[in-house]
């Protein structure tokens, strides 16, 4: 089952035949991904051949759904174009949209999460300056390194890309259901709460892991959620406690202003919910696994 | 980006937002001429990205020329809260002010979406009075695609109660101010206060505003506004190399792959630097995914030059990048440095797991540098380099 994304998925890269997108294709492909096609409009009608597997290219996201039923899209268009391809894939009504780009402008991500809405929330939007999901053994979309952990039990949901490998690396003996990278900008698309809610639901998925740093109230939010609507055993960890207020910490939206934001109430928050959390990274790995050794 | 008020001012102006003139001067006698130019007097502005400036003796009145450069001469110089007043606006008096309101714009993180704050008690910080009196603060969820129409701000207008000989010119206000806030991709544009004056005309009399970074491949004229001289020399040197660093206290030098890892790598340090005399991480620099040798040795370089670092962690979780591309990474970066003619006299902690890891670890330990250990979990690491840098500083 695990959420999102399985071997069903058929997966389409829009900004296929740029420099990343060529290399993380190919990874992909690699991990047992069922990549269906790329969408560039200059290039439609082309194909690319990564290692013996020819992917068709495609004008557009419509396009490219109607020829090869297509049910999730990874974005790696430059930051520029990056509004535009998302509202595109929206228009396209494909149910997730997976956005790796770094850097985007927050009006833009305000923009095309309002324009998600305006269209009935139709496209799940993961990040953007994420780096997206995997479901161990079945599918990869994004830029997760897929040879790190195995199929399992634990859900991992995290802001931070290298803290989510860092995670799957600690656990890799157990496995992982889904781990799904929501990326650290201000305005995301899929939140903390709506991968706890999947996850809640996903017969095969006993213990969730979340990660989160400093920055906004998302965690104090997902909070309150677990505590009441979370049944199965969550660990957390937060990163960031020494972060000085009012300095951007790497990702746009890991900043302390004031008192708000700080990794100390988000800790706070999430013990307060029941949520056992990590003072390190392995601390919290020892804490889940103490956790499913019962 | 948080702006100066005098930027405010000029991005408000731009706009069509009502402000009074004002230029900005870094020299007291240059406050004559710019008081000359207002007509005979001025109010002497200290420009500092911090509140309650006023209260500190940051804003005084001249009545001439002549005291407005001794106005100038006090203020120029002066620390308000940490930060050296190094510029002055010289502003137009304001007219007899009659009421002082709030209007703001700003993102909505939790919401995802952008929110109007406005209240008819301004003058004082708004977290003031939304804390003591939060009727008096209106605040109205704006839709990122329909912003705010003259529809939209007689909404705002009326939510906050502004009186009706003043709620016309609010409301142009506010359009004005939405304008600013889009076309300058700002993440909050606030008016603290808008003052209704004896003539019956509002006017923005103060204003923040902070600029979204990611957005300045639209806004080339972003280059301009940054505050170079406040900037941190190490800081400066590292956003000349496109490095992710920030400096901070402590003398545990620190780089680290993927923004989360470092921040958590920070935390790590500062907690094994408890048993270790309270040494504490000495800066964040994030080198990204797939860092060359070069990185890392630009890295290494600007670590190496802060003399408060007395131990360097290299904390690396291979994900795409393999370990031993990082390995080879260090030993050529130290190789380089030393070409360079740079002495690395400061011990290395590194730590690299995942992909490749194994190759990596022997890479390292073939190389037999000195002044590199390896330990392979981070929190060893972590442990190891606090006790270095703790050794070093005694």
């Amino acid at each position: 089952m695990a959420i999102w994304l399985n071997k069903d998925s058929k997966v389409i890269v829009q900004g296929m035949t740029g420099a990343t997108g060529m290399k993380h294709t190919k990874l992909m492909l690699g991990d047992g991904t069922t990549v269906v096609g790329g969408v560039n409009p200059r290039k439609a009608g082309q194909s690319v051949d990564f290692d013996g597997t020819e992917v068709p290219v495609f004008g557009t996201v419509k396009e490219a759904i109607e020829k090869t039923g297509a049910n999730v899209s990874v974005i790696f268009v430059p930051e520029k174009f990056t509004k535009d391809a998302v509202v595109e894939a929206i228009d396209a009504e494909i149910p997730l949209a997976v956005v790796i780009t770094e850097g985007i402008a927050v009006h833009d991500s305000a923009s095309f999460w309002a324009y998600a809405g305006k269209k009935g929330n139709k496209t799940r939007i993961i990040g953007p300056n994420c780096p997206g999901i995997i479901t161990p053994g079945q599918s990869n979309v994004g830029i997760i390194p897929g040879d790190i952990t195995k199929p399992g039990r634990i859900g991992l949901v995290s802001k931070s890309g290298t803290l989510t490998y860092q995670m799957m690396y600690e656990l890799r003996d157990i496995g992982f259901s889904t781990a799904v990278g929501i990326g650290g900008d201000p305005i995301i698309g899929t939140t903390h709460i709506d991968a706890l809610k999947a996850f809640e639901a996903d017969p095969e998925t006993d213990l969730i892991v979340m990660i989160g740093e400093i920055g906004g109230d998302a965690e104090e939010r997902a909070a309150d959620f677990i505590k009441e609507n979370v049944t199965k055993p969550v660990v957390g960890y937060v990163a960031g406690f020494t972060a000085p207020e009012g300095k951007t910490m790497g990702h746009a939206g890991a900043i302390v202003s004031g008192s708000s934001g700080t990794a100390q109430a988000k800790k706070e928050a999430l013990e307060a919910a029941g949520v056992k959390v990590g003072k390190t990274p392995t601390e919290t790995a020892k804490l889940a696994r103490e956790i499913l050794a019962g | 980006m948080d702006l100066f008020e005098y930027q405010a001012r000029d991005l408000f102006a731009k706009h069509d937002v009502p402000v009074l003139a004002g230029e900005v001067i870094d020299t007291p006698e240059a406050a004559r001429a710019a008081t000359e130019r207002l007509g005979g007097k001025s109010v002497v502005k200290a420009q500092v990205k911090v509140g309650g400036r006023g209260k500190a003796g940051g804003v005084k009145l001249a009545a001439s020329a002549d005291e407005a450069v001794a106005r100038a001469t006090d203020i120029l110089g002066m620390d308000i809260k940490g930060h050296t007043v190094h510029k002055v606006m010289i502003a137009e008096t304001a007219p007899e002010i009659l009421e002082e309101y709030y209007v703001s714009f700003l993102l909505d993180r939790a919401n995802r979406t952008f929110l109007s704050i406005a209240s008819v008690e301004g003058g004082m910080e708004i977290e003031e009075v939304a804390a003591t009196r939060p009727e008096a603060v209106a605040k109205t969820p704006i839709d990122a695609i329909d912003g705010v129409t003259p529809e939209k701000a007689r909404e705002i207008v009326e939510a906050a109660k502004f009186p009706a000989e003043v709620a016309d010119k609010v409301a142009d206000v506010l359009v004005k101010l939405w304008d600013t806030f889009i076309k300058e991709d700002a993440l909050l544009v606030e008016v603290n206060p808008l003052a209704k004056v004896a003539s019956g005309d509002v006017i923005a009399l103060d204003g923040k505003v902070s600029l979204d970074d990611n957005a300045e491949f639209r806004h080339p004229d972003f280059e301009e506004l940054h505050d170079k001289a406040a900037a941190n020399p190490l800081e400066a040197a590292a956003k000349e190399k496109n490095l992710n660093y920030v400096k901070l206290d402590g003398e545990v030098g620190i780089i680290g792959n993927g923004a989360g890892l470092v921040m958590s790598t920070l935390d790590v340090v500062a907690y094994a630097g408890e048993k270790h005399g309270n040494v504490k991480p000495a800066n964040f620099l994030d080198i990204g995914g797939g860092a060359s040798a070069q990185v890392m040795a630009n890295g290494l370089e600007i670590i190496l030059g802060d003399p408060d670092v007395k131990s360097v962690f290299v904390n690396v979780f291979g994900g795409i990048t393999a370990c031993d591309e990082v390995a080879n990474g260090i030993v050529q970066a130290l190789k380089l440095l030393e070409d360079r003619g740079e002495k690395v006299e400061k011990p290395l902690v590194v730590r690299l797991d995942g992909n490749n890891a194994e190759l990596g670890r022997k890479i390292l330990t073939d190389a037999a540098h000195p002044l590199v250990q390896r330990v392979d979990t981070m929190d060893g690491a972590a442990d190891k380099a606090a006790e270095l840098a703790h050794a070093a500083a005694k």
